[in-house]
């Protein structure tokens, strides 16, 4: 399987100027929102370490938690199933509703069925599947996946949207009014929620207490989609669960807030039971959660609540854009969830951080985001996953940074260099830092030059 | 073995040991000098607008004077009568016409500007999303502090399904520009009116 070269993806994105500076502008704008949020609630930080100590406390005795979620699920009327894996997630789905003979699946967005690839599955098997979050639909007429966990369509730009939807939707060609694009999706997904024979969500939380599962929305799609067709499927990935009823006041609180600097979402929706004369299924889905929760370093990643902060705050997410990833999960969140999906294919993503830590600082649930990253550039290290050159030359500068008289003998070099070499000596393919930047003027004098000089004899 | 069987070995092979205990939740009551006008300000804020009224007027003229466009209003309260019966066994995609939807919810949330609705202020769970716009009565006396307060609500455990609306819907999917009704109602308006005598109070059943 060919690495995801996360560089070549970003200078795409960066190339598109116009793009790119909204893009930074826009996810910052929802960063100080963030803030804006956080600042006003006095308990802020004491809910982020609730958050986590509940979250951690569930991970720990998972097993327990899942049977309770499913014992009381199936109390409550719903159809509880299992998978192992992404195939066997959509093969259920798909299950379910060819045995029911349905043909168009309206669903909210969820990026589980992201990861499991269902809708490809499913459109293979002559079963309509439509996306109804707005910024999904852009995505999914556009034959993309989405760039962000939250906000799906940020990388685009309202004439992109105009674009896409002449062509699909049949949206008057050149109007960007983003009103009427918007209404223009409405008027068309509608039709859908009133013919689709089933509907699917996923879910933000599963509380093991009651069985029931909660989706956040700002659309009322999910409410749509669950509570007009007969048929609700909802798919859940086995880290949602939460013990209590009273523990979703703490992750509500920062859900939205974390996400887009909103109070609360405009819907938050608690499914518990069919209503009469429907179906609900719940598909519990593992797809690798079970085999990184006994990853010792890394198994703090399945407390992550999907809020978005960690990528709205990270300064190489917001200037290379979510498809420059090449994965399900993109930004701080995706460096660390996707090379456990696949280390060769996602070993150049880790490196695709400064290690700020702010990725860390606005966690709702506190997950060590820039450890983890470091961490996994060390495994990546070790496991040979580097390509050559990054490797060499952390090699040689790792001989060079352990031995100081190898150190002053390079750094007096390295001025003469810089000084005295010609461009393409020093801007070329052994130093991609300089492929965009210029090399700093080296000083005249190094500070232990001017230290014995001034200080030593002293 | 199962697939259940097969992911729960797994789980509990693997689960961190040992597990850290559960935290007791406080409550973070503060003070508010009103409920009501805290509930206001942040249903404002979410785009929900806030309807005074009626004043001795009949309900059902102060909510057709709200939306004098409207042909179809179904009614889930019998404090009003819609122009259309709306009972549990409607189809709810019978209500795609509808213009008007008009509930009595359960309690209000004054941190979050929500209302706490059900299948049993609903009838139709539908009618919240189908509707072009929502009416919403909320007894003053009926909010609650924050999240917190509401998630210890009984109805939690009990209703098939619970939501918390707040606001319309909306979507800022498009470079941010904010849009109400971008799937579900266009416009939530919430009218504060005590909630008639003798009329059951579930929370209290």
């Amino acid at each position: 399987m060919k690495r995801i070269d996360h560089a070549e993806g970003a200078s795409r994105f960066i190339e598109a100027k116009e793009h790119q500076e909204f893009h930074d502008r826009r996810l910052w704008d929802l960063r100080l929102k963030r803030d804006r949020e956080a600042h006003g609630i006095p308990e802020w930080e004491e809910l982020r370490n609730l958050a986590s100590q509940i979250k951690e406390h569930t991970l720990s005795r998972l097993a327990y938690y899942l049977e309770e979620f499913e014992a009381r699920a199936k109390e409550n009327g719903a159809q509880v199933h299992w998978a192992r894996d992404a195939t066997e997630h959509n093969q259920i789905v798909y299950d379910i509703l060819s045995a029911r003979g349905a043909r168009t699946l309206v669903k909210s967005k969820s990026m589980l069925t992201e990861e499991c690839d269902m809708r490809p599955f499913l459109e293979r098997r002559d079963i309509e599947v439509i996306e109804t979050d707005l910024g999904e639909r852009i995505q999914q007429l556009d034959d993309e996946p989405p760039s962000h966990i939250v906000v799906p369509a940020v990388h685009k730009l309202r004439g992109d949207v105009s674009a896409v939807f002449a062509r699909t939707i049949g949206a008057e060609p050149g109007n960007d009014d983003v009103h009427y694009l918007a209404e223009t999706q409405r008027r068309t997904t509608r039709p859908y929620f009133l013919r689709a024979e089933a509907g699917m969500t996923g879910a933000n939380f599963a509380v093991a207490e009651t069985g029931s599962f909660v989706v956040c929305t700002n659309e009322g799609n999910a409410d749509l989609s669950a509570n007009v067709p007969k048929l609700h499927i909802a798919s859940i990935g086995i880290e949602k669960i939460i013990p209590r009823t009273e523990h979703l006041g703490v992750f509500i609180r920062l859900l939205s807030r974390s996400a887009l600097g909103s109070p609360i979402t405009q819907y938050t929706s608690h499914f518990r039971a069919p209503r009469d004369g429907g179906e609900l299924h719940i598909v519990l889905v593992d797809n690798g959660r079970s085999e990184r929760l006994g990853m010792h370093d890394f198994w703090y990643s399945l407390k992550c609540i999907r809020c978005g902060a960690c990528m709205n705050t990270c300064p190489v997410y917001r200037r290379s854009g979510g498809l420059s990833y090449g994965a399900t999960y993109s930004g701080p969140i995706g460096v660390i969830i996707d090379p456990t999906f696949n280390i060769r294919k996602y070993s150049n993503l880790p490196f695709a951080s400064t290690l700020n830590g702010s990725c860390t600082n606005v966690c709702p649930v506190k997950i060590n985001i820039h450890e983890q990253i470091y961490k996994w550039r060390q495994i990546i290290t070790e496991r040979n996953q580097l390509p050559f050159v990054k490797k060499e030359m952390m090699r040689i500068a790792g001989k060079v940074l352990a031995d100081p008289r190898l150190y002053r003998a390079a750094i007096s070099a390295t001025g003469l260099a810089i000084e005295h070499l010609p461009r393409f000596a020093i801007y070329n393919w052994l130093n991609p830092w300089g492929r965009q930047r210029e090399v700093p003027d080296a000083p005249q004098q190094t500070f232990r030059s001017w230290y014995i000089e001034n200080r030593s004899r002293s | 073995m199962t697939s259940r069987d097969t992911i729960l070995a797994a789980v509990r092979a693997n689960q961190p040991t040992p597990a850290p205990a559960l935290p007791d939740l406080p409550l973070f009551q503060r003070a508010l000098p009103s409920l009501l006008s805290e509930f206001r300000e942040a249903l404002v804020r979410m785009g929900g607008k806030f309807a005074d009224g009626p004043s001795g007027e009949n309900l059902g003229d102060f909510i057709r004077s709200l939306f004098p466009q409207a042909q179809v209003i179904c009614s889930a309260t019998p404090e009003m009568e819609g122009t259309r019966a709306l009972t549990a066994a409607v189809n709810p995609v019978d209500l795609a016409d509808l213009d008007v939807g008009v509930v009595r919810a359960a309690f209000g949330v004054a941190e979050t500007g929500s209302i706490w609705l059900s299948e049993e202020e609903l009838r139709v769970n539908a009618v919240a999303y189908l509707a072009q716009h929502l009416v919403a009565l909320l007894d003053p006396e009926e909010i609650v502090g924050n999240l917190h307060h509401a998630y210890r609500d009984p109805r939690f455990k009990t209703a098939r399904y619970a939501v918390l609306v707040t606001g319309p819907s909306a979507t800022a999917d498009i470079e941010g520009v904010l849009i109400h009704g971008a799937q579900g109602v266009r416009s939530l308006t919430v009218v504060p009116l005590p909630r008639p005598i003798g009329a059951p109070d579930r929370s209290r059943a």
